[in-house]
């Protein structure tokens, strides 16, 4: 079953601005020049980047959309009444395998499909329930550029600290 | 700079400071880039009234790019096949972290040549918040 499909173009200032956030000067993803003298040849993006597909996706519920209630804090500490169902989801484990590095003027196709789904009790949260995704980008020859699998958790209550 | 085969053993480890006092703004600056915008992250408000957690915390995604930055200054960037890690504690702001790349096998396929990696990322207290794997292309 198909969940979403996708179109990532991948540009230089997203990477940019990506690597900056995760505290990485590396040339080769800010500096065509530099990246241009370098064994890859030009800009690429980093390894993690993948997952900032989430800007290209018109539903992903973890956005504010204008004229839509959000469940973070403005006059009160949540915009919605009670809990909203997605918010309290954690990442729990996340896997990329990968053909070749994505690079500015890729234009990705992205398919997110379900995995599977289970259940464990755990002393820190209650009943955790696992959801997982797996995620396929492909470029415009239909090649493989990267596979990524994700598991989300879901705690009862949130968790402790252990 | 790629990893050499012949001067590369098992046990060898690359290790960096992939943030110190992390702050709230680099955690939003994340939430930026990346596009998710949950509240956990960035809303204390909604986080300590409404969630129930002490703080917004950090992305795992965040954790896991910051430990990528130690894989990539090791084994040279565009050199991964693999890399997959499990969230294992929240990262709060003001936390430090150390990340701890380690071969565990050097090996060849189909007449190329790769290393498995294991990695690890610790707080200021030394407690694990996120471990992995993975495997990067190295040269003879």
């Amino acid at each position: 079953m198909l969940l979403t499909k996708l179109t990532f173009p991948v540009e230089a200032t997203h990477i940019m601005m990506f690597a900056r956030a995760i505290g990485d000067a590396n040339p080769v993803y800010h500096d065509a020049a530099a990246a241009a003298q370098s064994e890859v040849g030009g800009v690429i993006a980093p390894p993690t980047f993948p997952q900032a597909v989430a800007q290209f996706d018109p539903d992903y519920h973890l956005r504010p959309k204008p004229g839509q209630p959000w469940f973070g804090s403005g006059r009160t500490p949540s915009g919605i009444e009670g809990q909203p169902a997605t918010s309290g989801a954690l990442h729990a484990e996340q896997h990329f395998e990968y053909h070749r590095p994505l690079r500015p003027g890729d234009v990705l196709t992205v398919e997110i499909r379900p995995g599977k789904t289970w259940e464990k009790e755990s002393r820190r949260a209650g009943k955790l329930t696992f959801r997982e995704r797996i995620v396929e980008y492909r470029d415009k020859t239909g090649e493989l550029v990267v596979t990524a699998r994700s598991v989300a958790v879901t705690p009862e209550r949130p968790v402790s600290e252990g | 700079m790629a990893l050499k085969a012949s001067t590369l053993k098992v046990g060898d480890t690359h290790v960096e400071r992939v943030v110190d006092n992390l702050s709230r703004t680099q955690i939003v600056q994340y939430a930026g880039a990346s596009g998710d915008y949950n509240p956990l992250h960035t809303d204390e408000v909604y986080t300590t009234q409404v969630a129930g957690y002490r703080s917004v915390f950090a992305h795992g995604m965040l954790t896991m790019g910051l430990t990528g930055k130690v894989l990539t200054n090791y084994v040279g960037a565009g050199r991964l096949n693999r890399f997959g890690v499990r969230f294992t504690n929240q990262v709060w702001p003001g936390d430090t972290l150390d990340a701890t790349a380690t071969v565990a096998a050097i090996r060849e396929e189909d007449g190329k040549l790769f290393a498995d990696l294991t990695v690890s990322t610790v707080n200021q207290d030394g407690k694990e918040v996120m471990s992995g794997t993975a495997t990067a292309r190295i040269d003879p």
